[in-house]
């Protein structure tokens, strides 16, 4: 579905050198594959769905989208995709159908079959009781799904969704992932950029994590975790100002120890006995939690930073 | 690879689809509904209470003044009416083409979300301007009424006031909605545009006194005004006093506006959209 080769984007800037946010990336996504690109912010997810959706020019490398260049089939390619971006561009003075009606028309859809798919979608959105009401009327996350429903309109073979869950609260997101996950077994091809890992794992089959316009790794989220980080991580929270005094300690307990300003990780197949070695060396954090390893930490060994900055 | 498309299916995936400019127009259409009647309430009540005030109010202290030829011997209703027609369409295209416009680029950003389909930047743009030819049809038809019922409206030449309003409201709209596309912040760039560009323009353009009354020096910057274009022609329709070679270089002048503007205008648009 879509074949990245040395793929580049740099933005002119007045004061100048170009700004580089893709710095030659490859990527291969496959047909019902559901692809991420985790990073923090401004690591090129953005810039690459952008040029993905045929909407930005790409400055140098090779870029396939469904088989076809969007430079040349720009109009064929959009034609054949959905795209939820990162901030909702829904028409507020418009109803939830209306703005799904008027979506469809873009595609060329007759008016009656663009109505009838709206009932549909206002349906898959669970927004019925809203139908009606001006988009201005809507939460946060029924804008959401509304947009992601709007994206379905021409029932898409390739769904890009860049930071579909960015600034809503958990129970919007669990619905929304669940609309998603519907989807990815309805056969739809989703690439989603996230700076969520709990998002990657949920969604995706595969991903890349991204950091400063390159691709640190690639892998599904279980072998990334499985190269990149160990099976556990204990985590110590100390008293403000004593975090210090317990750092040179723990750090010769495990291969792998990231200092992190209100606590201390530390990377172990057997968390539960380094905890007890913790104990038994006088350390007594005020907290204390023996957790499995995330593409959190992944990204930390990474990038030595953390995502959400 | 497995999923290339087959010329057939890039073929059969647009049957008849209607050109994206149409399809933004028929958004826009939509989006009017909303403020429909008040929009045409306005296109009524406005006339009126400016026909009221400067034809028939103001008309009747010029009207009895020493000089009745100094409008060409008509009453200063009948001066004026065309030129406030002509006034209200420049209007309406300026507002319509300014916060409307911006606000889908910045605020809502609906355009960004036009754009991801297969409706191209300049589809956008010419759609734009098809709306807002849609939105001066019906106002200056409206306005046109009123002008009869005043009495004001001429003769049967009078009815091409209404395609001069459209064309004049049309050359400065394209210009605006450049601009809206253009500016990144709101700034202070539609405000300049509406106090030091538009007021003074309908102001000194011949709408009215005559602009022979402009010292030679500034009445440059009437003949630089569409709407002084505007004014000439749908004045001469309206009084029946159109002659045939002016005529033409006023709407040469009001096309190659429209046309320059248009194609900038889409120039905007692709540049704002397409990064």
């Amino acid at each position: 579905m879509i074949v990245a080769k040395g793929l580049r984007k740099s933005f002119p800037v007045k004061s100048g050198n170009d700004v580089e946010a893709v710095k030659g990336i490859d990527v291969t996504v496959t047909r019902g594959e559901s692809f991420g690109f985790l990073g923090p912010n401004g690591a090129g997810k953005s810039s690459t769905m952008r040029m993905i959706a045929c909407v930005s020019p790409r400055t140098g490398g090779d870029l396939q989208i469904l088989g076809l260049d969007p430079e040349r089939d720009g109009i064929a390619i959009r034609a054949r995709l959905g795209v939820v971006p990162q901030q909702d561009n829904l028409d507020e003075e418009l109803t939830v159908r209306e703005n799904l009606i008027i979506y469809g028309r873009y595609f060329g859809i007759s008016r009656a079959e663009c109505r009838r798919r709206a009932v549909e979608l206002i349906d898959f959105a669970q927004l019925a009781e809203k139908a009606d009401s001006k988009v201005d009327a809507l939460s946060g996350g029924m804008k959401r799904r509304l947009t992601i429903a709007r994206s379905l309109i021409n029932e898409p073979e390739l769904l890009l969704l860049d930071e579909p869950t960015t600034g809503l609260d958990p129970q919007a997101r669990h619905v929304l992932w669940d609309r998603l996950f519907r989807l990815k077994h309805q056969g739809v091809t989703l690439v989603v950029t996230t700076h969520y890992m709990d998002e990657a794992e949920q969604l995706c089959d595969r991903l890349v994590v991204m950091d400063g316009g390159r691709i640190v790794a690639i892998g599904s989220p279980a072998q990334l975790i499985a190269q990149h980080s160990s099976r556990e991580v204990l985590e110590l929270r100390f008293r403000p100002g004593t975090q210090e005094s317990a750092e040179d300690k723990v750090v010769e307990l495990v291969d792998r120890v990231e200092i992190l300003p209100d606590r201390i990780l530390l990377y172990t197949d057997d968390g539960d006995a380094v905890l007890d070695q913790v104990h038994a060396k006088g350390i007594h954090p005020v907290t204390t939690l023996v957790r499995r390893s995330t593409l959190e930490d992944v990204f930390l060994r990474l990038t030595g930073r953390s995502l959400v900055d | 690879m497995a999923d290339r498309l087959t010329p057939g299916r890039l073929i059969s995936h647009q049957p008849g689809r209607p050109s994206g400019r149409f399809l933004v127009w028929e958004y826009l259409l939509r989006c009017w509904r909303g403020y429909l009647f008040s929009s045409l309430t306005e296109a009524v009540g406005t006339p009126l209470l400016y026909l009221l005030a400067m034809g028939v109010g103001l008309g009747s202290l010029i009207d009895s003044g020493s000089d009745a030829q100094a409008l060409g011997g008509v009453s200063y209703l009948d001066y004026v009416a065309p030129a406030l027609l002509m006034a209200a369409a420049v209007q309406v295209a300026a507002a319509e083409s300014s916060y409307p416009t911006y606000s889908r680029f910045k605020w809502t950003r609906v355009f960004w979300g036009v754009t991801a389909t297969p409706v191209t930047p300049y589809e956008v743009c010419d759609g734009q301007v098809l709306f807002i030819g849609t939105r001066l049809l019906a106002g200056s038809a409206l306005y046109f009424l009123v002008l009869v019922g005043f009495g004001a409206a001429g003769g049967p030449l009078g009815l091409l006031m209404i395609p001069f309003a459209v064309l004049t409201g049309l050359s400065c709209s394209v210009w605006v909605l450049a601009l809206g596309a253009h500016i990144r912040s709101e700034g202070q760039a539609f405000n300049v545009l509406f106090r030091f560009v538009l007021i003074p323009m309908t102001l000194f353009s011949g709408s009215f006194f005559p602009i022979t009354e402009i010292p030679l020096a500034f009445r440059w910057l009437a003949w630089i005004s569409p709407l002084w274009h505007g004014n000439e022609l749908a004045r001469g329709a309206a009084l029946n006093s159109l002659q045939l070679w002016p005529a033409i270089g006023h709407l040469v002048y009001l096309s190659v506006l429209l046309v320059v503007g248009l194609l900038v205008a889409r120039r905007c648009y692709r540049t704002r959209l397409i990064v």
